[in-house]
């Protein structure tokens, strides 16, 4: 049984085609890497996922893509709802500029949760699940720019885990922070994995080899392959993705 | 030597071009400094006309009033003399036109050349009287008393609540009904802008496609456009006429009208302003908003308004600064009567349209029009204040983006 | 998940609910626009005509034309363009290709904010105070015009600085890089690059300045004249201040109002043209520039 399944999927902005007949699937507590050099089309078939692509004029997209067997791109589809049960991490850290408390309840707040004490116990559960509780435990009122970079990701990650999705979308997340700071996202997406479906964006090799299950590779607007990672990194079907991950280009 | 010819030539580019550049801060000094030396004149007078007497009886023993003593006196609140300080004896007002009820043409001549010599034995004989004519009419004999009048003070001049500059015998200055004028026509103007422009401004940046917003941008961008004296004379044939018959009012010419039509000629400044402060909020802020589950709306409200809330209120506080010193349109609508005003739906006076109407009238360097230029460097201080504040809030929120 | 529905349908229509208000106050905004627009054209079009705006005025202003005041505001937008334009440009390129980020720089743009936010009755009082008696140029076209020019320099300033800006700092660079001379690379390079952009602030000042009434009310603008102005040193009836005075204080308001609505109706016309104008100019060179 897949959680996520994708059929055909094809992309436009405007007349470029930017994904072609994407067919893609990943299973329930399992990380997908997604990999590929420079816009050939992974942060764009992750953005469709939780269908943030609508939000660029004049684009267009055809196929399938099923999460709990629902199509997501059904016309009577509750885009909202969507994005609650699919979690979005951006490429930089994105507080909001409000206190760190008020950053994890944002997502709660606006899906209609009002009881505080609800509020409270998610917004704790969450910073003590991406490890950062006893770093902000004191300064919850503070503003969320107070952090480093690596502490504002984790909250962001923290923000995305209290609407409880089921599906974790990772954009780069780690391109912006240093390694200390890296190395403790990977050890997250590692612990996140028993909980949630996680599908992550990645410049770096080692990191899709460290976190992943799952690697697909992306060229040109196209997978090349998908396979689990171990046998992508060892040995690919294909020559172009040796190519890729030996570094002879991208 | 040809090198030096360049060089030479370059400098004095350079200062020419650095002359221009000081145009601006040259101007806006001499703004200051001549609006300043004029306006401050007033200070120094006294708010009676030029070569007119305020005169008692000699055994009077007052010698000094406050301009608004002298008027209280010829208003009749105050009829006796010792209200002021001097014995009880009752208060007899003399006008030059008084002078029929106390003596015959016959007595004043044919060419009134017998004029001040009476007006000089009126004052002998009346003790308790105070008399207000020209010094023309001052008798080589003269034996009454001249009254000292105190110069117009600083704080009399911004509490008064008399405008009324060209009254006899004292000119009332009070600009305070002017100052609430002003103020009640623009925030009744901010507070119909506000609300629409913002409403405007969130559907331009946030909801509108790309080539709606094209095509609407321009057209509001036009309305700043539209020159204030054809605002006041639409104002004029249709929104007072409106006003009146809407509220059932005497005359349309009001507050109200001078609010709805600055409100009008406000919103492009809110628009504008507070549009791009909206645009400016990071995508990735909108992103993060939606990508919890937040629909659009909340990601408005929640999101990009506290976002650029800064820029919104200097959006609002630039709209106040411009309603507060347009002149035209507001000259033309609100019917311009210097008194505190209690509703919109009165007629009121704003500083600027004060000036407009009065200085024409008011003879060069006389007290009247130094009063005027008064008002200018009031109206200038309130509008400089409002330019530093937009200036304290964007530089603030730009502190804030660091 | 029946609350969840719910939850999600009372999203949806508040979020209808103010998308709706927003999008038709905005439609309504525009639709003012037309409605006063509409309402002077329709009012004022049966009123122009070649007697309109080449005849003086007559019968106490309630017939014939508006010919001195249209000359009168030609005159001082002229005016106020020969000052204002040079050592608007000027400043400009001081500001933008000369000095440095500092403090002077700070003060200068400070103080043209500051200039920009003076309301234009203040100009009047301060052009009728310095020009016209301190200076002794009396009410006339030159105290009128300079006071004008005064008025819409932070205009001219702004628009010529963002051209400047909008000039990519590889041509100065290249220039530069040849042995031109600071003045060399501005006045053939960069100029000619922003020239559009800077005329195109050019007419949008012409469009202020003849639409100002209050600068021109002390400094220069008569009642009525029987003649055209001969020389700077004369008064001169001018557009803007000539519908104040037919439309509040003529010797006929009821009977002037026609010319009234004709008098708005050129005003209008001047003020349409020039931002079509300019809005044609931008798109123009706009996309010129692009394809380079």
């Amino acid at each position: 049984m897949h959680k996520i399944e994708s059929k055909n999927v094809n992309f436009f902005y405007g007349e470029t085609q930017a994904l072609h007949d994407i067919s893609l699937s990943m299973k329930e507590n399992t990380v997908t890497a997604l990999i590929g050099p420079s816009g050939c089309g992974k942060s764009t078939y992750l953005r469709l996922l939780n269908r943030m692509n609508d939000l660029i004029d004049n684009t267009r997209m055809e196929g399938s893509i099923l999460i709990d067997q629902k199509d997501i791109y059904q016309k009577n589809t509750n885009v909202d709802d969507l994005r609650k049960n699919v979690g979005m991490v951006f490429q930089k850290p994105n507080p909001f500029p409000k206190t760190i408390y008020e950053n994890v309840a944002y997502g709660l707040r606006v899906n209609g949760v009002e009881d505080k004490n609800i509020i409270e116990e998610r917004v704790i559960t969450s910073i003590e699940q991406v490890a950062l509780w006893d770093e902000v435990k004191d300064k919850l009122k503070k503003s969320a720019f107070e952090l480093s970079g690596g502490q504002q990701q984790r909250l962001c990650i923290a923000r995305a885990l209290a609407i409880q999705p089921s599906v974790l979308l990772m954009d780069e997340p780690t391109s912006a922070l240093d390694p200390i700071s890296t190395s403790k996202v990977e050890e997250l997406v590692h612990e996140l994995k028993k909980k949630y479906t996680i599908v992550i964006v990645t410049h770096n090799m080692q990191q899709a080899a460290r976190v992943s299950d799952n690697t697909a590779f992306f060229y040109m607007g196209k997978l090349i392959e998908c396979d689990k990672t171990k046998t992508i990194f060892t040995k690919p079907a294909i020559q172009q993705t040796e190519d890729y991950i030996t570094g002879r280009f991208g | 030597m040809k090198t030096n010819f360049k060089q030479l030539k370059e400098k004095l580019i350079e200062s020419v071009l650095m002359l221009s550049g000081a145009a601006t801060s040259i101007t806006v000094v001499l703004i200051v400094f001549f609006l300043f030396i004029e306006g401050a004149g007033v200070f120094n007078r006294k708010p009676i006309d030029d070569g007119y007497l305020l005169v008692v009886n000699a055994t009077n023993k007052v010698k000094t009033l406050q301009p608004s003593q002298v008027k209280d006196v010829f208003d009749k609140k105050i009829t006796n003399w010792n209200q002021l300080g001097g014995e009880n004896r009752p208060i007899v007002l003399f006008r030059t036109s008084d002078i029929t009820e106390y003596y015959t043409e016959e007595e004043l001549g044919a060419n009134f050349e017998h004029f001040p010599e009476k007006i000089n034995e009126l004052i002998q004989k009346q003790p308790g009287i105070i008399a207000f004519f020209s010094d023309k009419y001052k008798s080589d004999k003269f034996s009454g008393k001249e009254l000292d009048i105190d110069k117009v003070k600083v704080w009399e001049f911004l509490s008064g609540e008399e405008w009324f500059p060209t009254a006899q015998p004292i000119a009332q200055m009070g600009v305070k009904p002017l100052i609430y004028g002003t103020l009640w026509v623009s925030f009744g103007a901010i507070l119909l802008a506000l609300p629409i422009g913002l409403a405007a401004a969130i559907y331009l940046s946030e909801i509108a496609q790309k080539r709606t917003r094209s095509l609407l941008k321009p057209l509001i961008e036009l309305l700043a456009g539209i020159p204030s004296v054809v605002y006041g004379f639409f104002g004029l044939v249709v929104i007072v006429p409106l006003i009146q018959e809407m509220f059932h009012l005497p005359v349309g010419e009001t507050g109200l009208a001078g609010s709805v039509v600055l409100a009008i000629m406000a919103l492009p400044t809110i628009i504008t302003i507070s549009e791009d402060a909206m645009r400016n909020t990071p995508r990735a802020m909108k992103e993060a908003s939606l990508a919890l589950g937040a629909s659009k709306w909340q990601t408005i409200y929640k999101v990009v308004m506290p976002y650029s809330a800064s820029g919104i209120t200097a959006g609002a506080i630039l709209g106040i600064g411009r309603a507060i010193g347009e002149t035209m349109a507001v000259l033309m609508v609100t019917g311009n009567a210097a008194v505190i005003p209690n509703t919109l739906l009165a007629p009121v006076r704003t500083i600027p349209a004060t000036i407009a109407a009065e200085l024409g009238e008011a003879p060069n360097g006389g007290l009247h029009y130094e009063a005027l230029f008064a008002l200018g460097c009031i109206l200038f201080l309130i509008t400089f204040g409002i330019n530093m504040l937009v200036e304290l809030v964007t530089n603030r929120k730009a502190h804030k983006k660091q | 998940m029946k609350s969840q529905n719910k939850l999600a349908r009372k999203k949806r229509i508040s979020q209808n609910i103010a998308f709706g208000i927003f999008t038709a106050i905005s439609y309504a905004i525009v639709a003012l626009l037309f409605v006063i627009l509409a309402f002077i054209v329709v009012k004022g079009i049966g009123v122009i005509s070649w007697e309109f705006i080449t005849a003086m005025p007559s019968n106490g202003m309630t017939e014939g034309g508006i010919y001195p005041a249209i000359i009168g505001t030609l005159c001082l937008v002229l005016a106020s363009m020969i000052f204002a334009f040079p050592v608007g440009v000027f400043a400009a390129i001081y500001m933008n290709e000369y000095v440095k980020d500092g403090w002077i720089k700070k003060i200068i743009k400070q103080m043209t904010n500051n200039l920009a936010g003076v309301p234009s009755i203040v100009f009047g009082l301060f052009g009728m105070s310095l020009f016209v008696n301190k200076l002794g140029f009396g009410d006339s076209i030159l105290a009128g015009g300079l006071t004008l020019g005064l008025l819409v320099l932070p205009v001219v300033i702004r628009t010529t600085e963002e051209s400047l800006k909008a000039v990519d700092s590889t041509f100065r660079h290249a220039s530069l890089g040849l042995g031109a001379s600071k003045w060399q690379t501005t006045s053939k390079v960069v100029l000619p690059i922003a020239f559009p952009n800077i005329i195109t602030g050019l007419i949008l000042s012409i469009g202020r300045v003849s639409g100002e009434t209050a600068p021109i009310l002390f400094t220069v603008a008569a009642y009525f004249l029987p003649k055209l102005p001969s020389s700077i040193f004369d008064q001169a009836m001018a557009l803007p201040y000539h519908l104040y005075v037919i439309a509040t204080s003529g010797t006929n308001i009821e009977k002037s109002r026609a010319m009234a609505y004709g008098t708005a109706l050129i005003l209008i016309i001047i003020v349409l043209i020039s931002n079509l104008l300019a809005n044609a100019l931008r798109k123009y060179y706009g996309k010129k520039v692009k394809m380079n």
